[in-house]
């Protein structure tokens, strides 16, 4: 009895991060794109509010998701041009300007989204990898949201992006030292503008995946903070596009691990499997950061981190 | 000890630049706005008008937009004190929610008590919990090096889980069916409203706190050790400053102001803590700082313009049929403007070459 209770457990758990993983890891992902190139967007949640509603709304009006995806895309480009060219001036913060984001992008959002609020708009269709069981629980848990393998697939694509190719290095060279690549005639500002406007696009797809997969409505509480994490997600997968995945599916998984045991009556300590995450990684940011060190994998021209 | 090697660089400036690059913003965030709005077809012209009317428009407004602005200059005195130091700490709803929780707890443990006692003990223990909430980022960055900012904000998360267990759970006042909150507070504890005002004491507190605030680093040696800090660590330390010390000492005031608006808002609006402490007051904070500069006396400013737009939402979904969020998009716009504005400081020509160069050559985007 205890132990398919536990197993019960183990599942939901395993579903919810599976579910609620998707749009932390293409906000993660796009957050590590922008810090690689040695800046930091603190306002992917308006990004994520923003690319919710547009992608809601586009779907609704076109009747096709995907065309939604891709609105929810352009509508995270735009904020993130938006942080890019203002950083780009001299002596702008960007840690301020991603925070005005986050209002203005928030604000956008709601306002522009207000008649979507009712109507219900086609959502993305699951992608069905339970053809192998008949258990129920495990079948529900196997619909994998389509933008979750477009994110598994991004991680791995970045990751190689990052290693093999000539942009790639370049990203990386901004990010790790603008003095250098100045010197080798590169434009510091463009690369760095293109890598926010394209992070923008996948945090606005993962706005997307949580307006047109699961919940799978729009709504001005939509996002609960999830935009804001990407920062914390990023520092914890050190800024590799790869451990993105496992970052996201743990951040993703402690947050179903409060509702999961609620429901088999152990309801003791309800919020707190949330700080779970939060709690690792402050202490591998305690026990990582040595003075005078900077901590493994961070971009050196992070403001954060020097 | 560590030097905290500053992020963020406060170049100083004249009152006179200060206003103009400030006149540049916000008109150019008024021609941003004013397109919006003018695309959504309604006129740019009335809406501004209608904005200033519920916003200063009359005595009733200007009550509607300080006690707005109110719990704001604390929540920005948590940014802006630890940045005269280069730190950028941006986890004040946590001091905030921590600080309204403590004094809640403190208003209901200590019921009975007269109100002399009672309601000082109430912010003593908000501004208490607050200050130890961010002081810990202060320890971490001095005795470890940790990110103050991605500390700060990790403990946000940390605070909410904490306040929501709590709330939700042990100190939940289960007579309170739809909503989770704590017991109410002996009503004798709370804070009442300036006299002959729709406007409880908070304004005044945080007005006072960022007088005191300003004299600490004008007239006080460690306020101008603090300011050379800022400028230069490295200098500071060469100059045997103890610069790890400041990092906590600034850490732990800040949070402390945090914290009391925390404990002010219970005690002076809700009468309990609950969700409605999680409002954003924190991150709202953050702008409010940036806007003002990180000086002390600006925020005062700030707040109030910031108060006032988020009073003129009300008004403007009366009269123009905008919805609730037509407020928090002229924040974001004003925000950003403002913030890229930045960059023309002593660009704006000789007229304000006369103030000091800054240290511009190490300067980045």
């Amino acid at each position: 009895m205890m132990s398919i209770e536990w197993l019960s457990v183990l599942l939901a758990v395993f579903a919810g991060a599976i579910r609620a993983s998707t749009p932390f890891l293409l906000i993660s992902l796009g957050e590590c794109l922008t810090e690689k190139s040695g800046r930091i967007n603190v306002g992917l949640e308006g990004t994520l509010v923003t690319g919710a509603m547009a992608g809601y709304a586009v779907s609704y009006v076109s009747g096709s998701p995907w065309l939604g995806v891709m609105a929810a895309g352009f509508a995270g480009t735009s904020l993130g041009l938006i942080h890019g060219v203002a950083c780009s001036f001299r002596r702008v913060n960007d840690i301020a300007v991603g925070i005005a984001l986050l209002i203005l992008g928030t604000g956008l959002g709601i306002f522009l989204g207000k008649p979507f609020i009712q109507p219900q708009a086609p959502l993305l269709p699951a992608v069905d990898l339970a053809w192998w069981t008949e258990v129920p629980q495990i079948r529900a848990a196997l619909q994998i949201n389509p933008l979750f393998v477009f994110g598994i697939a991004l991680a791995l694509a970045m990751a190689w992006f990052f290693a093999n190719t000539r942009p790639g290095l370049i990203v990386r060279a901004v990010g790790d030292s603008s003095a250098a690549t100045a010197a080798l005639g590169i434009r510091i500002n463009t690369v760095r503008t293109l890598s926010t406007a394209i992070g923008g696009f996948f945090a606005g797809m993962g706005g997307a995946s949580l307006s047109l997969f699961y919940p799978g409505s729009w709504h001005e509480g939509l996002s609960s903070g999830q935009g804001l994490m990407a920062v914390v997600l990023v520092i914890f997968a050190r800024w590799d596009p790869l451990r993105c995945i496992y970052a996201a599916l743990l951040f993703g998984g402690a947050g179903a691990l409060g509702p999961a045991l609620q429901s088999i009556g152990i309801s003791e300590g309800y919020h707190l499997f949330n700080a779970a995450p939060y709690l690792l990684t402050l202490g591998i940011m305690l026990f990582e950061y040595s003075p005078g060190r900077r901590i493994g994998g961070a971009p050196g021209e992070l403001t954060l981190f020097r | 000890m560590r030097a905290a090697s500053a992020v963020l660089r406060i170049v100083p400036l004249s009152v006179g630049g200060g206003l103009f690059v400030t006149t540049v913003a916000l008109s150019l965030s008024a021609l941003i706005f004013g397109a919006f709005v003018a695309s959504l077809g309604v006129d740019p012209f009335g809406v501004f008008a209608t904005i200033y009317k519920a916003a200063f428009g009359s005595w009733f407004s200007w009550q509607n937009t300080l006690s707005r602005a109110a719990p704001l200059i604390l929540a920005a005195l948590c940014v802006a004190l630890p940045a005269r130091l280069g730190l950028v700490i941006i986890g004040g709803e946590g001091a905030i929610l921590l600080g309204g929780l403590a004094a809640a707890v403190a208003g209901i443990h200590l019921a009975g008590l007269p109100a002399i006692v009672g309601t000082p003990a109430l912010l003593v223990a908000g501004a208490t919990v607050g200050g130890l909430w961010i002081g810990f980022c202060g320890v971490m960055r001095s005795y470890r090096g940790v990110n103050e900012t991605i500390s700060s904000l990790l403990l946000v998360y940390l605070a909410v889980t904490i306040f929501d267990h709590l709330v939700d759970g042990p100190l939940r006042d289960l007579s309170n069916v739809n909503f989770p909150s704590t017991h109410p507070i002996d009503e004798n504890f709370k804070i009442g409203n300036i006299p002959g005002a729709d406007m409880h004491w908070g304004l005044v507190v945080g007005c006072l706190a960022c007088l005191a605030a300003a004299l600490y680093m004008r007239v006080t040696p460690q306020g101008f050790a603090m300011r050379i800090a800022g400028g230069n660590p490295r200098a500071a330390l060469a100059l045997g400053l103890p610069v790890g010390r400041m990092v906590i000492v600034v850490c732990l005031v800040g949070g402390a102001a945090a914290g009391l608006a925390g404990a002010l808002e219970v005690a002076a609006v809700q009468g309990r803590a609950s969700g409605a402490l999680h409002v954003g007051y924190g991150f709202m904070g953050i702008l409010v700082a940036f806007l003002a500069r990180h000086n002390p006396l600006a925020v005062i400013a700030a707040a109030i313009l910031t108060g006032g737009i988020a009073a003129s939402s009300g008004l403007l979904q009366r009269v123009y049929d905008l919805p609730d969020a037509t407020a928090i998009v002229l924040q974001g716009i004003v925000f950003l403007s403002i913030l890229t504005c930045e960059t023309l400081y002593g660009r704006a020509g000789a007229l304000f070459r006369w103030m000091m160069p800054g240290p511009t050559s190490r300067e980045r985007a």
